[in-house]
């Protein structure tokens, strides 16, 4: 028998959830499932959208996991849109030609953007807004523009407005209707957020449409004459005036559609051909509504999968369609019954508009809290949106006063019911939360996210969803398990405190002493090893053990990179950072660098640190590259420690026209003084000449930038996934006193940190925040400065380089090869490939069979 | 500099093929870390000493990554059970077996191991 087989038309947001649902209910391992995708890219994040201007790639938008489609079987049609519908035959033929029978057709056309009948709006310069390619078109346009206008002044068109004034263009809206977001908000909510808008430098045109845009003789916009008889110029015009569900296969078909548009479909999902099923954007749904949000989509597609399956569901017979802006920097959010329609209800309404906020709670007779709209401060809206169908627990104007306007304590998401829906994209309850802790053993909020899904849409619902996590780890008496890990109930911190106190000087003792009971006498594992030996290396000198991060069990503690003392590659290979101070270096040593990596075939880069990364070393080589390094006077630059990495520095005073103080001097002292120090996580640092900054100081563990008096300290930093800005610890320091307090810092974060916890994400853990830390290193209230600068004061004087160390000694360049019974052996899987005048790892070799290596010197024997 | 410590010759010898064949001395393993050896076919193999002095030893590919790496990976106790995290992606396999314990449908081989008798004469 063969497979039945299911075909989707339109790869969207919510035709790849209804993969996903597909292969949740297994029906990928028994069905054959086509995908026709008229985009030239797989499903994407299209509510995220507008964040591609703030950065994120089209490749960060993508919604479809890597592997995802080969894994299941899913074969995928992109850029090659379906034409026609033959149900007759249950065929579909798409542009390029190709036929596909189906079993079951499913329809996740979505929508297009409504673009209203107005002379001229085919010009050049004319836009929609939906698609990343249309963003890629608008970007590019607006490169040669000073202007820009959107028609439509609803939550699309406010974004589309942030994007066109981040392009840095003038920018009007255009708004038929006599106020901003008309659908979502009321009068007053839409007073509040043309102030604001309009504060923002955006020109509100609100009761008034185009009339005709005009153009140039070349057929480029010029401007667009106005309902009201006035007109403004334009050089672009992006059109965001509503969409329209996109039907027209259906049509084609014979399908049944509604009067105003949409695939109708019943509660089952299905059109009026039960082969057929319709979903998204482009249905009608049950209740004669088509949605344009992707939650109900979402809920659709699980309806759909469902009903393929043939396991049991309860049916799409509406949904909420609560919204919460995210760009322009405007917090406006609707939910419920925004508009009081309810009959008998009342209005619950603060308002102040010097700060542009407004909030407006609908409550019904009984005090039910039925909906709302909150402009210019929505930070309630993760709460009350699922407060709503319920009997709020304090007074509803309670609710709406600001904080600290006699507001009382702030009402949590602790006193919201089980079935209050918390994430509203992906439909998950407070109950459905609290399950993934107690019953799917969750412990973290990443762990929760990925378990329920909850947010991972749009993402405004996290704090709540942040605060429930923590509550219910707490409150299931568990009490959350601050373990290192398996091995250890202590937390880092404690440990760094067992370790100096009683001068514990190996894993081993300190395993057996003070791990779990189960773990004792055991080897340990991967996550405890690292950690514990990083604390012993920051303390070595001060408990007299040997700083050599390769000595004796410490040789066994280390991840491969720091066993090595180079970065372990994706093909086996290592790659080496020599350090370059403040980023300084002279032509000489540029000279060896080149003429190493000419010699050795490795591919050269220059890093994010300012310095230069050698990729692509074997085992073996590193002792002969490291030899040459070491000999032109380079030391290792610890880009494969817990430790300092770089200090970076801008030119500063010496030659800048702007620099106050010498700012690359003082990186290379401050690169000098804490290399080599362990610490729980990497360290980073940078120094700028005066307030322009660019060095990036702001982004660093510790920043410094210089002020006509002295240097400014900033601390907890972070660039990477989250990134910080560092907050200023203190003003106008000289050398010395900058050099004390960066010393105090360091240790006292090294001594209370977790693994693995940079300083931004430890600033923001520990109570008493920046403050408590400015107490401790500043005014030194635990009276620990002294003790500090002691232990600092032995790591400088007890550094060596770790790479002339080992090159001196046999022993530990005997760890260097790649085989132990074959030492002269190269290994042969690590290979290379060109690549743009240079190499890179040839990954074909690592997928194919294994490869036998042949050699001549090797030693073992074979023996009965 | 530190002293190379005295050769014990004890061998660290593994079952290949029904024959016993030695890879290395003890002394060339360090506790807790691992080695990278050749078999006579030039399959790699990744033998290591666990705390307790036994020897343990699996195929050295990475099934993850396709790299040649698990004799770089940290050893460690799981349930009683000695494993290497790979020190790529850090999946964990059980020395005794070579079955992943993060994703059960993926092992590597394991190899018997026995430490051998002194080899006769000097060496
Ligand atoms: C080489 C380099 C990229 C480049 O080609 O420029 C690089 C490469 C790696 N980075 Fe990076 N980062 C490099 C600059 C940066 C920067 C920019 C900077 O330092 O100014 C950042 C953002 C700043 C920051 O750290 O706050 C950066 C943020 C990260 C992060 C995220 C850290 C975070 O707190 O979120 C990681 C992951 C981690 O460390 O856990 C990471 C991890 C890595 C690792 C170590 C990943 C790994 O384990 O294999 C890469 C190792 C490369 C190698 O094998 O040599 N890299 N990385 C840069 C080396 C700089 C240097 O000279 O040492
Ligand atoms: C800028 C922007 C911001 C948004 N913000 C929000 C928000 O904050 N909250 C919210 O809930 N919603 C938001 N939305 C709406 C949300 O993106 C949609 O509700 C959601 O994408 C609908 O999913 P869908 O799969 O039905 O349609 P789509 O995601 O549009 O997918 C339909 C796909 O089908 C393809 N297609 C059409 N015809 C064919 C054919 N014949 N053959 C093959 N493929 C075809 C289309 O090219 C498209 O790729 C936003 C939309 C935009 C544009
Ligand atoms: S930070 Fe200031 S001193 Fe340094 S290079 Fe920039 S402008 Fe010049
Ligand atoms: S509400 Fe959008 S991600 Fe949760």
């Amino acid at each position: 028998m063969t497979k039945p087989t299911i075909v989707l038309i339109g790869h969207g947001m919510v035709g790849q959830r209804f993969l996903e649902a597909l292969v949740d209910r297994n029906v990928t391992g028994t069905a054959r499932v086509v995908v026709f995708c008229e985009e030239p890219r797989p499903a994407y994040d299209r509510v995220q959208l507008s964040s591609y201007f703030s950065g994120r790639t089209a490749e960060d938008l993508s919604l479809v996991e890597d592997g995802f489609l080969a894994r299941h079987g899913i074969e995928l049609h992109l850029g090659d849109p379906a034409a026609s519908v033959d149900r007759a035959a249950r065929t579909v033929t798409a542009r390029s030609g190709l036929t596909v029978g189906y079993d079951t057709l499913v329809l996740a056309t979505g929508s297009y953007p409504f673009v209203p009948p107005v002379p001229g709006k085919d010009s050049e310069g004319c836009f929609v807004y939906r698609t990343v390619e249309d963003l890629l078109a608008i970007e590019a346009y607006a490169k040669n523009c000073a202007t820009g206008t959107v028609v439509g002044g609803g939550l699309l068109g406010l974004e589309a407005a942030g994007a066109l004034k981040g392009l840095g263009l003038t920018t009007h809206i255009v708004e038929f209707n006599p106020r901003l977001m008309a659908l979502q908000v009321d009068d007053g909510g839409g007073a509040a957020l043309r102030r604001t808008v309009e504060d923002m430098g955006l020109i509100v045109h609100t009761g008034v449409g185009g009339k005709e845009i005009t153009a140039d003789d070349a057929g480029a916009v010029t401007g667009m004459a106005l309902s009201d008889g006035s007109a403004v110029e334009t050089d672009l015009v992006v059109f965001s005036a509503g969409v329209r569900p996109r039907d027209q296969l259906a049509r084609d078909c014979g399908l049944e559609v509604g009067e105003r548009g949409g695939i109708t479909v019943d509660e089952r999902c299905r059109t009026s051909d039960p082969a057929v099923l319709a979903i998204g954007e482009c249905a009608l749904a049950a209740d004669g509504r088509v949605y344009g949000l992707v939650a109900p989509g979402y809920e659709m597609a699980e309806v759909a999968a469902h009903e393929i399956a043939g396991s049991a569901h309860t049916g799409f017979t509406g949904a909420d369609t609560s919204t919460k802006l995210k760009l322009l920097g405007v917090d406006v959010a609707s939910f419920g019954d925004a508009h009081g329609t309810a009959e008998g209800c009342l209005d619950v309404v603060y308002s102040d508009s010097r700060s542009g906020v407004y909030k407006k709670l609908v409550v019904g007779a009984d005090g039910t809290l039925l909906g709302g709209v909150l402009v210019g401060d929505a930070d309630a809206y993760g709460m009350l949106r699922p407060l709503t169908g319920s009997v709020p627990p304090v007074a509803p104007e309670q609710l709406v006063l600001p904080a600290g306007a006699g507001a009382p304590a702030a009402l949590g998401p602790s006193a919201l019911p089980d079935e209050a829906v918390i994430c509203n994209c992906h439909n998950v309850t407070k109950g459905a939360i609290r399950g993934a802790v107690t019953d799917h053993r969750c412990t973290t909020v990443p762990e929760v996210k990925k378990c329920t899904k909850a947010g991972t849409g749009c993402g405004s619902c996290v704090k709540a969803l942040t605060s429930l996590v923590n509550d219910e780890l707490e409150a299931s008496g568990v009490s959350v398990d601050k373990g290192l890990c398996g091995c250890f109930g202590y937390t880092r911190a404690e440990l760094y405190e067992i370790v100096r106190t009683l001068r514990v000087t190996t894993y081993a003792q300190l395993l057996d002493s003070h791990g779990r009971e189960e773990a004792r006498r055991g080897d340990g594992c991967e996550v405890c090893k690292p950690a514990i030996g990083s604390i012993i290396a920051s303390l070595a000198p001060t408990l007299g053990a040997s700083g050599y991060v390769l000595d004796g069990e410490q040789a066994a503690l280390q991840d491969t990179n720091d066993h090595f003392l180079a970065n372990l590659q994706r093909n086996g290979s290592y790659s080496i950072v020599p350090r370059i101070p403040g980023g300084e270096i002279t032509p000489e040593k540029l000279i060896v660098i080149g003429e190493v990596a000419r010699d050795f075939g490795l591919y050269t880069k220059i890093t994010g640190g300012q310095r230069i990364d050698l990729f692509g070393a074997r085992v073996d080589q590193l002792p002969v590259i490291w030899a040459r390094l070491v000999d032109a006077g380079f030391e290792s630059g610890h880009a494969y420690g817990k430790a300092l990495r770089t200090v970076k520095s801008c030119v500063g005073q010496t030659w800048c026209r702007y620099g106050v103080q010498d700012s690359v001097r003082m990186a290379i002292d401050l690169e000098l003084r804490y290399r080599g120090l362990r610490s729980p996580h990497k360290l980073k640092s940078a120094v700028s000449g005066c307030a322009r900054e660019c060095a990036e100081a702001r982004g660093k563990d510790f920043g410094v930038i210089a002020t006509s008096n002295g240097w400014n300290l900033y601390v907890g930093g972070n660039g990477g996934a989250d990134p910080r800005h560092a907050d200023l610890l203190a003003q106008d320091l000289d050398d010395e006193g900058l050099i004390r307090l960066i010393d105090r810092f360091l240790m006292f974060y090294i001594r209370t940190a977790d693994r693995l916890e940079r300083t931004s994400a430890w600033l923001e853990r520990i109570d008493g925040g920046l403050d408590h830390v400015r107490d401790v290193v500043v005014d030194d209230a635990l009276g620990l400065c002294a003790e500090l600068e002691a232990l600092m004061a032995d790591h400088v004087a007890g550094y060596r380089d770790e790479w002339a160390e080992t090159l001196a000694d046999p022993e530990r360049l005997s760890r260097f090869v790649s085989f132990v019974n074959a030492p002269g052996a190269p290994d042969p899987t690590v290979r290379f490939v060109p690549e743009r005048d240079q190499v890179k790892p040839d990954l074909t070799i690592l997928s194919g069979p294994a490869i036998p290596v042949r050699t001549r010197e090797l030693e073992g024997t074979s023996s009965r | 500099m530190t002293m190379a410590p005295e050769r014990t010759d004890v061998r660290v010898e593994l079952l290949v093929d029904q024959k016993w064949f030695t890879v290395c001395e003890l002394t060339d393993l360090v506790p807790g870390r691992g080695v990278a050896a050749l078999l006579p076919d030039g399959t790699q193999v990744a033998v290591f000493q666990d705390r307790a002095g036994r020897a343990h030893a699996i195929g050295n590919r990475d099934p993850f990554t396709g790299a040649y790496v698990l004799s770089r990976g940290l050893l460690g106790t799981a349930g009683g059970r000695p494993f290497v995290a790979s020190p790529l992606l850090k999946q964990r396999f059980d020395l005794e077996t070579g079955r992943c314990l993060d994703d059960e449908t993926v092992s590597v081989t394991a190899y018997a191991t026995r430490l051998g008798s002194p080899a006769p004469g000097p060496v």
